[in-house]
């Protein structure tokens, strides 16, 4: 086990930049994950820590040792990196059992014929696949396919294990069960995790720390709840959670209370602390509350049912799309008046 | 993001690896190629165009460039009708059998042109046996039809239709369901279909298969030298052959010259293909999972019937006329119940010493070019599909050339290539070595391509996990590739086994006494009047062939998409 340090990795493609100074460390023992749109980087990011592509600029270590490192050339091969992955494909190879599957990593590094057998056993019971160790993986089903692919990369004892989307193939109630599989993983073996996602709500289930990207960048790594709740820039505000970036027209710091001007209005706002400036705030739903006086009128655009609630998509009378939700139900056209609540407020270049 | 990244990363050993069967593979395929051109524009070691000029200024030449573009020509348009009569029929409409319609229709491309030049003179002529049995014989001193440029053209075009029918039906089968059904609903009738929406989808795959046909029946040797030198019509590669075996290793430098005459004809076919089929990646989205089945309805017996009628036709009945030749004491005798014998297989397959020899030779030669080229290509098309070097993309788009190009053009390039071996007085000329080398060379295409297929349809995610566990490129290899392409490098070696096992057109120019191949043995028989014993052997190769189909065809669902050339 150990940590990994990135320091201004970079990575391009045929002049394409995929990845720009990626300077991060994550630390021994998290669960990791690198969530943002497709093409952002997350992939590369992540098969640059695995081995399968090398850096066109910067280094990474794990523990002491030096992985890569673009200006001496140097990069360690993967098969010499000691690093579990878990494919998207699962890439269990399919001319071999469940049980040589996962046995073969041991078999690599020539462990006695009683150690591999007991080490094995041991991964295939972790999984709950003692009953399978004889099938082909032809003959399983999604979610044993991704258990057969998560024990191979543990039986090792990995120093770090990646996860590149692995359930972006699995149905929905199959990949809640999963993501409990990995979680409780996680908690017994303290093994480094780094989950790759496009999936938000995965990422915040699962992940003790977030680093969302971006166009080959890091935007913000934080926990999940910092990046809901204080996001640190246009970018992040709108991909986490639903939420309108909304500029702000004039801003001043009475001591500990933050004022800000927002679509015609006068509210206190939140911002990271000894802020000189702020540009734009997040309004997120909770951050909105119907009332008869409230100042923004707005008019139902929109209307969507969340089970025991609604979400009203409005339009404030300047042209602004707000995001509300409420218990009551209202009709399309509707008038109303909202009131804004402490938002978070950020700057933007 | 997958696709960017797919072919890179990884470890130096596989760039060392790659250099290494790379390097190889380039001396083994494309240095007899270099080697013939650079003897076509020197004269003594200095550049000259002196020797190429005269040569093509000689009538001969003329005469054979003018033969072979006729027959070539004609002879693709017989195929390009049959082929694709039947590729439409069968990819279109709801026949049945179309299995068994598909495996017939491959077998003439399987069968050694000489074998079928052999056949049909066998049904045709004044001495043949089976007219004669059934009492239909031309009187004797009539011409044997097939002696003629007319004959040539008749049977390149059965020979090669099956080339037409494959590449037409693959582009038939990459037709979306939906497009057809789309023009059906918008309402256009059956023929209306077919002519406004499915013919221009296929145009490019259409006229890719005319033109690799065109190259095909330009270098097929068989023929044209069992049908056209009886009749004293040449064609480029027999007058090549005419002239090598007349005046021996002498006019080599002239041989050359036709045979760069050859291959430049070849290539600008083969251009025109790749022309076509790289028009042919633009459009056509949408599921292919069902093929089409337009209903015939009242038509489709008598349409049954009547493809049946051609199979039978161009297949069935050669073979009858070889099997009676075989049958009778001697050429010209009619078979009857009191005639009937088998002396003739006795003789050539257990008392001819040329046979077992040939035999001998053929199956070593055949056997040792499939498990060499294995153990080349394997390694070097998984390394290539990984690693994407400049170098390995130019091989690739030219491996096909030793396969593309006549067979007479790569003879003549091995001779000039193994005639003197560098910095040594030694020579490969006259030994069994010089023809498993050309085989190398020449069937390396068949042997890498269904590798490469299948192992393009290979998810890189399996090499990157045992790489991720620790496994080392030996034991990658080992454990999770070769196990994996087994299936297509065992199709691909039985290609090979089936076609260089039958070659003719190679050994022809690169035999001599005691390294004879079965090919040249028939050739030979034939030549020498000892039709009943040609025909016997021809009738035991064509038995093998079809058994190995038959396994292949067998083993067919346990191979990936593509390997099986007669199932794409």
């Amino acid at each position: 086990m150990a940590d990994i340090d990135l320091s201004s990795i970079g990575k391009t493609f045929a002049g394409t930049p995929a990845l720009q100074d990626i300077t991060t460390r994550f630390d021994d023992g998290a669960f990791i994950a690198l969530l943002g749109p497709s093409g952002c980087g997350k992939t590369t990011l992540l098969r640059i820590l695995a081995g399968f592509e090398e850096p066109t600029a910067g280094s990474l270590h794990i523990g002491n040792r030096e992985m890569a490192n673009a200006q001496t050339g140097a990069n360690l091969p993967p098969e010499q990196r000691n690093i579990g992955f878990v494919f998207q494909s699962y890439a269990l190879w399919p001319h071999m059992s469940v049980r040589r599957n996962v046995s073969y990593p041991l078999e690599i590094r020539g462990l006695s014929r009683a150690e591999t057998r007991r080490n094995t056993d041991a991964a295939l019971a972790s999984t709950g696949l003692e009953r399978y160790a004889d099938r082909m993986p032809s003959d399983l089903s999604g979610g044993q396919r991704q258990r057969v692919a998560l024990a191979r990369c543990l039986v090792s004892d990995p120093c770090a294990v990646l996860l590149d989307e692995p359930l972006a193939n699995l149905d929905v109630a199959l990949r809640a069960t999963m993501q409990g599989v990995f979680t409780d993983f996680h908690k017994r073996t303290g093994a480094t995790m780094v989950y790759v996602t496009h999936d938000q709500a995965e990422a915040m289930a699962m992940a003790d720390r977030i680093a969302v990207m971006d166009q080959g960048r890091i935007q913000q790594f934080d926990t999940p709840q910092n990046l809901y709740e204080r996001p640190k820039n246009r970018f992040v505000a709108e991909f986490v959670g639903r939420g309108t970036v909304v500029p702000v027209q004039q801003f001043r710091t009475d001591g500990t209370a933050q004022q800000a001007r927002i679509l015609g209005t006068e509210v206190s706002v939140q911002s990271a602390q000894h802020a000189a400036r702020v540009s734009h705030v997040c309004l997120r739903p909770e951050n909105l509350t119907i009332t008869e006086t409230g100042h923004l009128r707005s008019k139902v655009a929109r209307v969507t049912y969340m089970g025991g609630k609604y979400l009203l998509e409005t339009v404030t009378d300047c042209g602004a799309r707000l995001f509300a939700e409420t218990r009551a139900r209202f009709d399309v056209g509707a008038q109303l008046g909202l009131t804004i609540t402490t938002p978070w407020a950020f700057s933007e270049d | 993001m997958m696709s960017a990244t797919k072919h890179q990363g990884g470890s130096r050993s596989e760039d060392r690896l790659l250099s290494a069967i790379l390097v190889l593979a380039i001396c083994l395929t494309l240095a007899p190629v270099l080697r013939l051109f650079v003897e076509g524009v020197t004269d003594q070691g200095s550049p000259s165009l002196g020797l190429m000029r005269d040569v093509l200024a000689q009538p001969s030449t003329l005469g054979a460039l003018k033969h072979s573009l006729v027959t070539a020509g004609f002879g693709t348009l017989v195929s390009l009708v049959l082929g694709s009569a039947f590729a439409f029929l069968v990819a279109l409409t709801d026949l049945r059998a179309k299995a068994a319609l598909v495996f017939c229709l491959m077998i003439p491309m399987m069968i050694p042109p000489q074998i079928t030049a052999l056949s049909w003179t066998q049904i045709m002529g004044p001495s043949s046996v089976l007219l004669k049995t059934l009492g239909i014989a031309p009187p004797l001193g009539a011409k044997q039809p097939l002696y003629s440029p007319e004959g040539i053209i008749f049977l390149l075009g059965i020979q090669h239709m099956s080339i037409i029918f494959l590449t037409l039906r693959a582009g038939l089968r990459a037709i979306p369901q939906d497009v057809v059904e789309a023009a059906r609903i918008s309402g256009a009738k059956g023929l209306r279909t077919w002519w406004q929406v499915v013919m221009p989808l296929t145009l490019p795959s259409l006229a890719a298969g005319t033109a690799i046909t065109f190259v095909t029946a330009l270098g097929n040797f068989g023929i044209p030298a069992m049908l056209g030198i009886p009749a004293g019509y040449a064609t480029l590669p027999t007058l090549v052959y005419q002239k090598l075996a007349g005046m021996g290793t002498t006019v080599l430098a002239e041989v050359s010259v036709l045979a760069m005459l050859i291959g430049a004809v070849a290539v600008a076919g083969i251009l025109v293909q790749r022309l076509f089929q790289s028009r042919q990646k633009l459009h056509l989205v949408g599921s292919t999972s069902r093929p089409l089945a337009l209903p015939l309805g009242a038509a489709r017996l008598p349409v049954e019937i009547c493809l049946w009628a051609v199979v039978f036709a161009i297949l069935v009945l050669p073979m009858f006329g070889l099997l009676a030749t075989s049958l009778v004491p001697a050429y010209g005798v009619s078979l009857r119940l009191d005639t009937v014998t088998l002396a003739s297989w006795y003789e050539v397959l257990f008392r001819q010493p040329v046979t077992s020899r040939a035999f001998t030779n053929s199956f070593g030669l055949a056997a040792g070019a499939s498990v060499a080229l294995m153990v080349i290509c394997l390694p070097l098309a998984w390394l290539m599909e990984r690693r994407q070097t400049r170098l390995a993309r130019l091989f690739d788009s030219l491996l096909d050339l030793p396969y593309a190009l006549p067979g007479v053009v790569l003879s003549i390039a091995m001779i000039l290539l193994l005639i003197k071996l560098p910095f040594t007085e030694a020579t490969l000329y006259g030994t069994i070595w010089i023809i498993f080398l050309a085989y190398i060379a020449r069937f390396f295409a068949v042997m890498f391509r269904p590798v490469q297929a299948s192992l393009k349809q290979f998810d890189p995610a399996m090499d990157e996990a045992a790489q991720s566990v620790g496994a080392s490129l030996y034991r990658r290899l080992r454990d999770v590739i070769f196990p994996l392409s087994a299936p297509a490098a065992a199709a691909g070696a039985i290609l090979v086994f089936l076609t260089a096992f039958n070659e003719l057109t190679v050994s022809a120019l690169l035999w001599s006494s005691g390294t004879e191949t079965l090919g040249v043995v028939i050739f030979n028989l034939d030549d020498s009047g000892e039709t009943g014993m040609a025909s016997a052997l021809a009738m035991t190769i064509v038995l093998v062939v079809i058994v190995l189909m038959a396994l292949i065809q067998l083993f067919s669902r346990r191979f990936p998409k593509g390997v099986v050339p007669w199932q794409t």
